[in-house]
């Protein structure tokens, strides 16, 4: 092999992969809050048979889970640029981003309500507590548990599609190795470099949420 | 006392209800038997108002429990229910799956709650069993849990739904024991069973429900031991042999 790793000037250029790394994390926490707001929505209009709600969180479902991030993303930066709504290319990626988000957890969330069996609403319902009660105290704590999961890998899942980001020119992590590559032509030092932090911001993600959970939940469901 | 007058109840088309009649006084043991199919859960269900019903009243100490204006949630309070498939709390202990609705239905302080908690735990078997996760009990335990649930909230009534009939053979004595305290101490019970000897031994009336409505009811020394119809002979040959 006659590749010679020069990896000084991946070094010297950290700081700003990393600035590049905190952006990815910023994004994809944004996608992740705003989609989990979206997808109870959706989730709850695809369950009550109100039209025309159930047809626009059908469609939106149907779509995000059915076609290609990146043709969200070109969707969102030049198929709104056609209309003459431009956005950021920040603004592109995230929006992107919480489009699928909402698609994917409002299945999950479709499911975790599902899953509850009813024997629970009549057992809140015998003790005398009201619709919202059985809620807040017995239904959402169980769901919550059960999409707990899922939803920590659409996290990691928005961690890893926010990486299209290169393809509109946004400065995520994806974007500035790009860019610094191609500024210096050690292609594969900075690509590697990427991937192992790329790793360490998922394991980062998985290992909290893991804690968190032993934390949140003690009874087994 | 609770009075049942005429109930029909539907489900779509099919009519499992046909107009049942009967009275529960206070302090009184009522066992239901009857054939799979024949309604009887779903009275339990309709007494308090888990189901509505399409004809008939029922009053619960002179409450019409299906009067529109009749508060559901504030009535539910003086009927404890136990049903046929365990359904404890999976996500909270054993102590809070009893004091939870005694603290947010009646509103006690936490305190209060939990030494009520405490107290009906002791009282079905499950004192050394507080901090425990009812997923990891046995059904008979989870079952006892779900007494002490319903009777944390101090309910006048007590339907218990063949509380038994999902449990293992050997875990089935210790319900009927609690059930049998229960009686002991004057506590007012609708209990759906199969199990005939234990209805015969702790009812004061025993109905016999076959499609939808009351084929013969009376005290146990006549419909268990005595019946007088064929439906009832017949039922009580199959599950006795
Ligand atoms: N929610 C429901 N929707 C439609 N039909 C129902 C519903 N609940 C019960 N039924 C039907 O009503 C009839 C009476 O049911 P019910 O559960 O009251 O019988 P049961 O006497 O308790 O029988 P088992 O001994 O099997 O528990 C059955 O035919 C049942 O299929
Ligand atoms: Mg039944």
């Amino acid at each position: 092999m006659d590749y010679e790793f020069h990896w000084n000037i991946v070094f010297q250029k950290m700081p700003e992969l990393l600035q590049g790394a905190f952006v990815t994390l910023h994004v994809s926490v944004l996608s992740m809050v705003l989609g989990i707001a979206i997808a109870v929505f959706l989730a709850i209009a695809k369950m009550n048979n109100t039209k025309p709600f159930n047809y626009v969180a059908v469609g939106w479902i149907e779509i995000a889970r059915n076609t290609p991030a990146l043709f969200q993303i070109y969707m969102a930066y030049f198929g709104l640029g056609a209309f003459g709504i431009h956005l950021s290319p920040y603004m592109a990626v995230l929006s992107a981003l919480v489009f699928i988000n909402a698609g994917y957890l409002a299945e999950t969330f479709r499911g975790g309500f599902q899953s509850i069996p009813d024997a629970q609403y009549n057992a809140s319902k015998s003790l005398g507590m009201t619709s919202f009660q059985t809620y807040r105290y017995i239904i959402l704590p169980q769901m919550f548990r059960r999409i707990y999961h899922p939803m920590t890998n659409q996290f990691v899942w928005s961690i890893l599609m926010s990486s299209l980001g290169i393809l509109v020119g946004m400065s995520e992590l994806s974007g500035e190795t790009q860019r610094l590559q191609s500024l210096s032509f050690r292609t594969l030092e900075f690509f590697i470099v990427t991937a192992v932090l790329y790793y360490i911001i998922t394991k980062f993600v998985l290992i909290c949420a893991s804690l968190l959970s032993k934390r949140l939940f003690k009874g087994e469901i | 006392m609770i009075k049942i007058e005429n109930v029909r109840k539907s489900f779509g088309e099919l009519e499992v209800l046909k107009g049942i009649n009967l009275d529960v006084e206070q302090g009184e043991v009522l066992s239901i038997i009857g054939g799979s199919g024949s309604g009887k859960s779903t009275l339990l269900y309709c007494i308090n108002a888990i189901e509505n019903i399409q004809g008939g009243k029922i009053f619960v100490d002179g409450i019409d429990v299906h009067n529109k204006a009749t508060n559901k949630d504030q009535l539910r309070q003086k009927l404890g229910m136990v049903f046929q498939q365990w359904n404890s709390f999976p996500h909270l202990t054993v102590l809070e799956n009893v004091a939870l609705a005694p603290q947010i239905v009646k509103k006690m302080s936490k305190e209060e709650a939990i030494e009520i908690a405490q107290k009906e735990l002791k009282h079905v078997g499950l004192g050394d069993k507080f901090d425990m996760y009812p997923t990891k009990m046995s059904g008979g335990q989870q079952q006892r849990l779900a007494i002490a649930r319903a009777l944390a909230m101090r309910p006048d009534y007590m339907l218990f739904d063949e509380v038994t009939s999902a449990l293992d053979p050997e875990l089935v004595g210790e319900v009927l024991d609690t059930l049998r305290i229960l009686r002991e101490e004057g506590m007012t019970m609708i209990c759906v069973t199969h199990e005939i000897a234990f209805a015969r031994e702790v009812s004061d009336q025993v109905a016999f429900f076959h499609k939808g409505v009351i084929e013969e009811m009376g005290p146990p020394e006549q419909v268990i031991s005595n019946p007088q119809k064929e439906t009832t002979q017949a039922f009580l040959s199959k599950v006795l042999s």
